[in-house]
This record gives structure tokens, sequence and C-alpha cells, in this order.
């Protein structure tokens, strides 16, 4: 089975000071540390255990700088066998649409049977790419993966929905598949690992490899444009709750469920 | 002259630290600081993906880097955690490094595969009741009788002695030639060979992972195909080992020393008292940005040593320095990090206490931080000033 994956150099937001940068409309990324995609990297670990248990070859696809190579080397340290970046000045600021576009155009001449990319990107959170590679691909996809079993020209798939609800279901291939975290136990990366990885290539493509014009790229290919990003003001707000302990208890358990703390 | 570690270096770097952010887990850390037992599970996961096996060649199971590389997996295993990463990092402490330049081929074969796969663990005997800074005579004492060697004789202080599986074991081969460091030489000394015992020593300061034992020795019998390199180099090549070893040391210094600063970093911005977080009062701020300062410098020298190791242009007093210097940085950062953590950093669970008590093994092992200066007047003295 030959897999690709798209994955994404991302800083990480989580924990770190964030300040936004001086055009008002992205986040400064300097201080921060980039790494996989944390979704991206549970797609990475699902696409090496399928080659594992049913062979063929994993392809790690990412768009961004030179800095993104680190991101493509854990791949290659982690069992993909290719990696491609695709980077060119003229790709900045793309959306997601267009993201999908340069990575349908370069995929849609590489054997593959599945593609695996992460339900979603930490910085930006768009979740979109996935989707949009599908149907310009002209393949089926299922986002929110939990599960994924290949059988023949099918993969049975389980879909994680709200509430603690999942669904089943087979989807045709080839397919795409946005995997949700947890989905596996992603590996460390091995010595073994660095060092097979360091001796292969990564294959480098632009714009022009791409067949994309400049202005089907980045902000002018865009369909989705940013108008301003901003840390929103801390609001302190408190409830006092009243009634009888059980009512007390009931609407302490409904608000910290509504906000997903539970 | 380039300062930047290379893609692969930082990847190794990266690497290391993700496992033991995982894998060293606070309650694990505080588990064994206190079991003093050595975390056999973990060696073994950290020798399966590569990490106790970094400067020994690939074709001995190794991972073919050089002592760089291995300084930063140290430096990042000590920053997690002093005490689990130095246990982790000495599995196979030496015995290879003495294999590589003076074993015989067979000796290679035989020995280093399976350190570097974490099935077997090695220990370095040299220090003994009587010497410790001053190894230029052993009590330990070989003697040929027909074709094997016979030794008596005990070891103290031996990293691994309790459940290492091979021994290198410095010896008295001529008890007549002066000076007397020209009649000592190595052995190998599998466990099990009648006649050896090994006790496990508690109660240490720090490094309780680490787990450390004394050996005993008495008619121990063994072939003579167990001389390692040369009879009567034995000294040498212990000298030239602390050549390397001592730079891992000075890689745990400066590990333990910015763990520490981590920690107080962050627990300086989260405490507040007088109404601002502690970072606010310059007196705290300053402390951090000294250490920061003395950690770079510590790293910077710990680092030059290395490549100077791997360049083949070893300077043992570059190497004496780094040792000397990063395992002081050691001690003054881990003070300051209790001392910004106030009275809950006086407890275990704040863990600086713990880093701080596992940096003193720095100035102490591998000689002390006094045999170091030594080194270096020596060398001051010797060599003109460019
Ligand atoms: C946890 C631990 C693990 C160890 N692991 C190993 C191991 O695996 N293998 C091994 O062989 N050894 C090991 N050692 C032993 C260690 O290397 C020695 O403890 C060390 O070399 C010092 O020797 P000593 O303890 O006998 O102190 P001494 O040599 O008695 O020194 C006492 C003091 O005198 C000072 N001193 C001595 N000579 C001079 C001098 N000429 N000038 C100025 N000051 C001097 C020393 O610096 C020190 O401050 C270990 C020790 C510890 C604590």
């Amino acid at each position: 089975m030959n897999i690709i994956i798209c994955v994404k150099h991302v800083p990480e937001t989580a924990e770190a000071e964030i300040a936004i940068h001086s055009s008002g409309k992205k986040i400064k990324t300097e201080d921060l540390v980039f790494d996989i995609n944390e979704w991206d990297n549970y797609a990475l670990e699902e696409a090496v255990q399928l080659k594992e248990k049913h062979e063929g070859s994993v392809t790690a696809i990412t768009v961004g700088s030179e800095a993104a190579d680190s991101t493509l080397r854990k791949c290659l340290a982690r069992g993909a066998d290719k990696a491609i970046r695709l980077t060119d000045k003229a790709f900045e600021g793309s959306d997601s649409y267009v993201i999908a576009r340069i990575l349908h155009k370069v995929i849609q001449d590489l054997p593959f049977e599945l593609i695996l990319t992460g339900a979603q990107a930490g910085d930006d959170g768009y979740a979109q790419v996935g989707v949009v590679l599908a149907e310009l691909l002209g393949i089926p996809h299922a986002t929110m993966v939990k599960k994924v079993e290949p059988l023949k020209g099918f993969v049975k798939v389980n879909r994680e929905l709200e509430g603690g609800l999942e669904e089943i279901m087979e989807v045709k291939l080839p397919a795409l598949l946005a995997t949700q975290t947890g989905i596996n136990e992603p590996r460390y990366i091995s010595i073994m690992g660095i060092r097979k990885a360091m001796k292969k290539e990564i294959q480098v493509l632009s714009l022009k490899d791409v067949g994309l014009t400049e202005e089907e790229v980045g902000e002018s290919g865009s369909w989705i444009t940013v108008e301003k990003m901003f840390i929103p003001p801390v609001e302190k707000k408190a409830e006092i709750l009243t009634g009888g302990v059980d009512e007390i208890t009931t609407k302490v358990v409904e608000t910290l469920r509504g906000k997903g703390l539970i | 002259m380039n300062f930047e570690l290379t893609d692969e270096q930082t990847t190794i770097k990266k690497a290391a630290r993700e496992f033991c952010e995982k894998e060293f887990t606070p309650e694990l850390a505080l588990e064994f600081d206190e079991k003093e037992e050595f975390p056999m599970e973990l060696y073994r996961k950290a020798a399966k993906l590569g990490f106790t096996s970094m400067r020994f060649p690939e074709e001995y199971g190794g991972q073919g880097y050089g002592v760089l590389e291995d300084c930063l997996v140290t430096e990042e295993m000590c920053r997690v955690d002093p005490g689990l990463g130095v246990a982790v990092t000495l599995g196979t402490l030496m015995f290879p490094d003495g294999l590589l330049k003076h074993g015989t081929e067979e000796q290679r074969r035989r020995y280093i595969p399976p350190l570097c796969t974490g099935e077997k663990i090695c220990a370095a005997a040299f220090s003994e009741p009587e010497h410790g800074s001053d190894i230029t005579r052993m009590d330990t004492i070989a003697k040929k009788g027909g074709n094997k060697w016979v030794i008596n004789g005990s070891k103290e202080f031996i990293t691994n002695a309790p459940f290492a599986d091979f021994f290198c074991v410095l010896c008295q081969t001529d008890l007549k030639v002066t000076p007397s460091h020209r009649g000592e030489s190595l052995f190998a000394i599998d466990r099990g060979t009648p006649g050896l015992d090994v006790t496990k020593l508690n109660g240490k300061m720090g490094i309780k992972p680490c787990v450390t034992g004394s050996l005993s020795l008495s008619d121990v019998k063994i072939p003579e195909t167990n001389l390692i390199g040369e009879l009567n180099k034995g000294f040498y090549y212990a000298l030239e080992l602390f050549d390397g070893t001592r730079i891992a040391v000075a890689a745990e210094a400066v590990g333990m020393a910015q763990g520490a600063l981590e920690r107080a970093l962050n627990y300086a911005k989260e405490r507040k008292q007088f109404g601002s977080p502690i970072i606010q009062f310059q007196g705290v701020s300053f402390k951090l940005a000294e250490m920061a300062m003395k950690i770079e410098t510590a790293r910077l020298i710990t680092y030059k040593a290395a490549w100077l190791y791997d360049q083949g242009k070893m300077d043992p007093m570059i190497t004496a320095m780094a040792k000397a210097y990063a395992s002081r940085v050691a001690m003054d950062v881990t003070d300051e990090a209790i001392q910004i953590h106030g009275g809950y950093g006086y407890l275990a669970d704040y863990h600086v206490e713990r880093f701080h008590r596992c940096a003193k093994i720095t100035e102490i092992y591998e000689g002390t931080t006094e045999i170091q200066k030594l080194t270096i007047i020596r060398s001051l003295l010797k060599r003109g000033f460019s």
C-alpha cells in the first residue's frame, strides 16, 4: 500500500507566550519552537504502521520553507521512505485552498492508494486542506479518523463524533483520511532512524515544478484573506450559583461540560 | 569558526529530549531517587533506540557518532532528570572505548555488540579504597599462573558494579618497576567468574538511580586473552579513557544546570510575593540571567572539548577546564535554583534539590576538580601562550 502523508511544520503555541505580528494578521514566530503538527504526527505513525503491515511505501509532503526540513527529517527518521518539500516565495500567504491545490498538482502524478493528513493544523486550525485536496483529486475522504483497517479495495475507518459517539464506515480506495490525535502511539525517533534519514535526500520543488502560475498561489490565489488577528482580552466573569446542593452540582457539571473541561 | 550544530546534531538532541520528556516522568524520577535502584527497563528502552551507543562504530552495533553527539544526548538526559539521566548514559561506561582503542578484534566482537543493544552492561574499575585521585599504584594485583592471570584485591565506588556483566579492571602487574604506574595493566573480567564478589553501596547523596558498588577479587582466574592491549600500559590507557569521559561528565553538568534553570525560570514567573511575580524583582531575575550566562559558557567549552576530541585534536587542558568549569556551574546554578524556589525548593516534590544533590558528583568522579586543575596548570607550564 503506497501512502502519502501531508505534514505541516508549525510553531508550538500551546504553552508559549504569543505576540501578534506588526501586520496584525499573524502571530510572531521568531521565538517560537517549530515541530511537526501534532495531528500529522499521528498520521505519520499510522502511515508507517500500515506500511509495516501491508508493505508499500510512505511519502511525506509539506508546503513550507527550508526550516520544514526538520519535520520532514522526522518523518524519514520514523519510517517514511521519501520526502518532498514544496517551497517558493510565491507560496507565502496561501490559504488552505491554495495549499490543497499545490499539493494536488504534485500528488496527482504520484502513485498512491491512501493519503493521510492530520484532521487539522495546530496553528491555524482550519481543518480544510485534507478535505479540499480530496475533492480536487476526486477521491473520497473521511475526517476525524480514529481507526484505519485496509481491506480489499476499501478501508474500514472509525470516525470520532461529538459526545463520544463513533461511526464506522467503508471508504473506497484510493481515499484520503484526516486522522484524529490518539489514533495510535507515535514511536520515538531512534538514532538508527536519524542515521537513515540523513542519508536520504529531500526533494525540493518550486512553483515552476508544480505547474501553477504566480497568480494562482499566495494571497492572490486564495479565496480567504485574514483581516485581523488578536488576543481576546481576558474577561473576568464570575457567576454565583444558588440553590440546593444537587442543583448547584448539576449547574457546575453543565458549565464545565459546556466549556469542554470535562 | 562555526558555532552551529548541524541539522543532524539538532535532530539527535531533539530526539533525546522527546524520549526523556515522555519517559523520565517526575514520578519515576522521585521513585528511583528513593529506591536507589537502576532503572533497567528504561535503560533497555533507551539502548534499543540507540541513545546509549552513540560513540561506538556501526560495525559493532553502535551508532557511529562522536563524543559531541554523545554529549548532546547526555546533556538532554540530565536536563530532564539528573539521576535517571546519568544512570542511563553510564551503562556503556569506558569498557567499549578501551577495547576500541586497544582491544583485539575478538574482544571487540565479543563484548561491544551486546553492550550496544543494552542486553549487557559494563563497569570500569580503577578506584580502590586506598587509591582514588592517585592511581599510579594499584593494590589489586594480577599475577601470571600458567596460562591464566590470577587477580586479588578490591575496588571501590564502581558504577554499575552490582549488575554489570563485564568489568574492565586496572591491576598492578609489575610490583617492582619505578615509577609504579609503568607496571599497571587493564583486564576484562566477566561477571560470574569465581572469586569476584560485588556489594552494593547505599546512601549516596545524589545520582541514586546510578548504582555504585565495591568489588572484591580473591583468586579470580581469567584467561591470558583477557588482557586489554599491552602488558603494563594500563595506566596510560586509563588516562586516555578519562580524556573522553571527562567531557561526558561536563555534558552531564551542563544538562543538570540547564534543567535547574528552566525549573527556576518557570517558578519565578508563577510565584507571586508582594503582589507581583518574583521574577519582577531584580534580585531574582539577575540570578536567572547569571545562571543562563554560566550555563552558556560551560556548554561552549564542553562542546569545544568534544569537538577537539572528535577532530582527533583532543586537548587534555580544554577537557579538564570543561569538566572543572561545568561541574562548578552545575553546583552554583542548582543551588540558586533552590534559592529561587524558597522553601519549596527544599522539598523533593519541587525537584531542584535533587538536581543540586546530583550535581555534586560531577565535581568528584572521573577526577576531582582539584585533579583537573593539576592538569590545567601542568599544561600551562608546559606550553607557551600563542
Ligand atoms: C558515585 C561515584 C561513582 C564512581 N564511579 C567510579 C567508577 O565507575 N570507576 C572508578 O574507578 N571510580 C569511580 N568513582 C571513584 C572516583 O573516581 C573517586 O572517588 C575520585 O577519583 C576521588 O578519589 P577519592 O574518593 O579516593 O578521593 P581522594 O583521592 O582521597 O581525594 C580527597 C580530596 O583530596 C583532593 N586531592 C587528592 N589529591 C590531590 C592533589 N594532588 N592536589 C590537590 N588535591 C588533591 C581531592 O581532590 C579530594 O578533594 C566513583 C565515585 C563516586 C562517588
